[in-house]
């Protein structure tokens, strides 16, 4: 596969970034919390718009939890 | 659990102002003898100011409290005379490694590059840090150390405080110009004045405890999240002197805390961690971690320092280290202050200043304690996804926090510092903390942190016409002065042939020129001690 997406770490302070998602769910009920990410995978993939990288980003996201740490 | 056994013990002598007719004046007192109040009244006394340093104990005692000193801090210990002990003692680390389930997701080293006097961290237990900061002072004559005196009543005036003193043998009063509160987390000074300490108060709870055994881990920070051992929970193992483990295990929410510091609950679950049961509980504790911090650090003539002015979780080492680097910060100004050199409005720029390094390290300490301990199953998932995608991604392995260890505060938004009046590329900026740098004096290797004087430090390359002021002190680079061998000197100041940076007395930038003129180091000076000189 070539690598168009990138996984390199792209956010100057990605402690931020990540905060800035949690706190968007604060508050919210567990439903109201999927469809936030819901539409969030939408904005997000639009944004990236290109049907390449959107499919190495949703191989990379469904292998994630199951690929073996690599050694 | 057992009271706190003794380390080392110390003992109560009266003092003159018990018989006192009227209070005794005094500059500074600092209630308090924790590595803050200490290290404070080693740097006034080393300024010349007399401190009168009160606390309630007579004893340094045991206890699950501050291991890691960082980097900044060791360089403070070594302005202050007492790093060399605290070096051969403790134990020097810079990697850390974080695992999930039984496997190792990442590992990271604080310290990539070389050239640094010292290490990123020692683990050292706070008793022996105190006992090394006591032994230093007990060689200053300036400092009165009085143990078994607690402050019982603080009366605040606009230009001085008024205190009463608790000791074996009854009160007595006693007035200051400045009183300087380092009298910890649940500070009596603070609730003397009836200051609020607002901000979160973590739900989930966190076991630590403190095991002798002996073992062949590496001197590595371990982090563990959902380890088989603590299973949905983190843990986090670091190395102490003496064979001395530290282990922080999180429990749940609704844990009993009672219930999980007994012995028979403890010892197999830490069992389970290290493989055996082959060690010793030193020190079990249940915590909830707090993050709170005065709104103001400076009331009238009280200033309050360390976890008395603002309270971090431990996760990132940035208690017992920023509560030195509040003395670093004070200890020169107060100096200045009492000496008449400066106005008492300097100060100010303390609150100011340590007020950004609080917010800074209680936002890193929150995030890391929220991505530990998820509030919500939404922010669950977020979590554990972070971690699914860690050891696959970079990106995610960045957000993946088990603690961003302590940094000093580079003051962004000070008051004191100079604006470049040039553009710089690279460099130390003003209010940055500067980077150590190895030289070589006469050939021989020595280290920047050697070089810089007790006040200001002027470093150039060239040779300077003026006479400076007697509170400068002129470090000059390049062959046949000290010279930058490994060239990691000019990488890390980037500082042209004509130019110059003035460094503060606490180790942090006040400005920097592309060409040295008088006039810029009087303005410069002037503004960093506000009105001092020039």
């Amino acid at each position: 596969m070539d690598d168009a997406l990138v996984t390199d770490s792209r956010f100057a302070d990605p402690d931020a970034a990540y905060r800035l998602i949690v706190e968007a769910h604060r508050g919210l009920s567990e439903a109201e919390s999927h469809a936030l990410n819901a539409r969030l995978v939408l904005i997000l993939a639009n944004h990236v718009g290109d049907m390449v990288v959107l499919e190495q980003a949703l191989r990379l996201a469904k292998a994630g939890p199951t690929l073996p740490i690599p050694a | 659990m057992p009271p706190r056994k003794t380390i080392f013990q110390y003992a109560y002598a009266r003092s003159r102002d018990q018989d006192a007719a009227t209070p005794a004046n005094h500059p500074v007192v600092i209630s308090g003898a924790g590595p803050v109040g200490l290290s404070l009244a080693i740097d006034l006394a080393q300024r010349g100011i007399k401190v009168v340093l009160l606390d309630d104990a007579d004893r340094i005692g045991e206890g699950s409290r501050a291991i890691c000193f960082a980097k900044k801090t060791l360089e403070v210990f070594a302005r202050l005379g007492c790093a060399e002990p605290m070096l051969d003692k403790g134990v020097r680390w810079s990697v850390g490694r974080v695992f999930r389930g039984d496997g190792e997701l990442y590992s990271f080293d604080l310290l990539p590059e070389a050239g640094h006097r010292m290490p990123a961290f020692i683990n050292l237990q706070q008793y022996y840090v105190e006992k090394h900061l006591v032994d230093r002072l007990e060689a200053l004559p300036l400092i009165d150390l009085r143990w078994r005196n607690r402050v019982s009543a603080i009366v605040r005036y606009a230009d001085h405080t008024a205190l009463t003193v608790e000791t074996p043998d009854g009160p007595y009063d006693l007035a200051t110009d400045w009183l300087v509160a380092c009298d910890g987390a649940r500070s009596p000074a603070r609730a003397m004045l009836g200051l609020p300490f607002e901000g979160e108060v973590f739900e989930d709870q966190f076991l630590i405890a403190d095991v002798r055994m002996t073992a062949a881990f590496p001197t590595e920070r371990w982090f563990w999240f959902d380890p088989p051992f603590h299973a949905g929970q983190s843990a986090l193992l670091h190395k102490q002197p003496d064979d001395i483990w530290r282990i922080d295990l999180q429990l749940s929410r609704d844990a009993n805390a009672e219930h999980e510091q007994r012995p028979e609950i403890v010892t197999p679950r830490i069992a389970r961690m290290l493989g055996h049961s082959d060690f010793d509980l030193e020190w079990v504790s249940i915590y909830r971690f707090q993050c709170r911090r005065l709104a103001r650090f400076v009331h009238d003539r009280v200033v309050f320092a360390g976890d008395a002015a603002h309270q971090v979780s431990p996760f990132g080492a940035r208690g017992a280290n920023s509560g030195v680097q509040d003395a670093q910060n004070l200890g020169w100004k107060l100096a200045l202050v009492l000496k008449g050199e400066a106005p008492a409005e300097l100060i100010a720029t303390y609150d100011h200043e340590r007020s950004e390094a609080a917010d800074d390290n209680i936002l890193n300490s929150t995030r890391a304690t929220d991505f530990l301990a998820p509030h919500t199953s939404a922010e669950r998932l977020l979590r554990d996804s972070a971690l699914d995608l860690a050891p696959h991604a970079a990106f995610a392995q960045r957000m993946v926090n088990s603690g961003r260890l302590s940094m000093p505060t580079a003051y962004a938004h000070s008051p004191l510092s100079t604006p470049d009046g040039e553009a710089w590329e690279g460099g130390v900026p003003p209010g940055a903390p500067v980077p150590d740098a190895p030289l070589l004096r006469d050939g021989e290797p020595t280290f920047l942190s050697d070089a810089l004087g007790p006040d200001f430090t002027l470093l150039t390359w060239c040779t300077l016409a003026a006479k400076l002021p007697p509170s400068v002190t002129h470090v000059r680079l390049g062959a046949g002065h000290l010279a930058d061998g490994d060239g990691l000197f000019s990488a890390r100041f980037a500082l042209p042939p004509q130019g110059a940076v003035l460094i503060r007395p606490d180790g942090h930038v006040a400005a920097r020129a592309v060409a040295f003129n008088e006039a810029w180091l009087h303005a410069a000076l002037a503004r960093a001690s506000r009105g001092s000189h020039g």
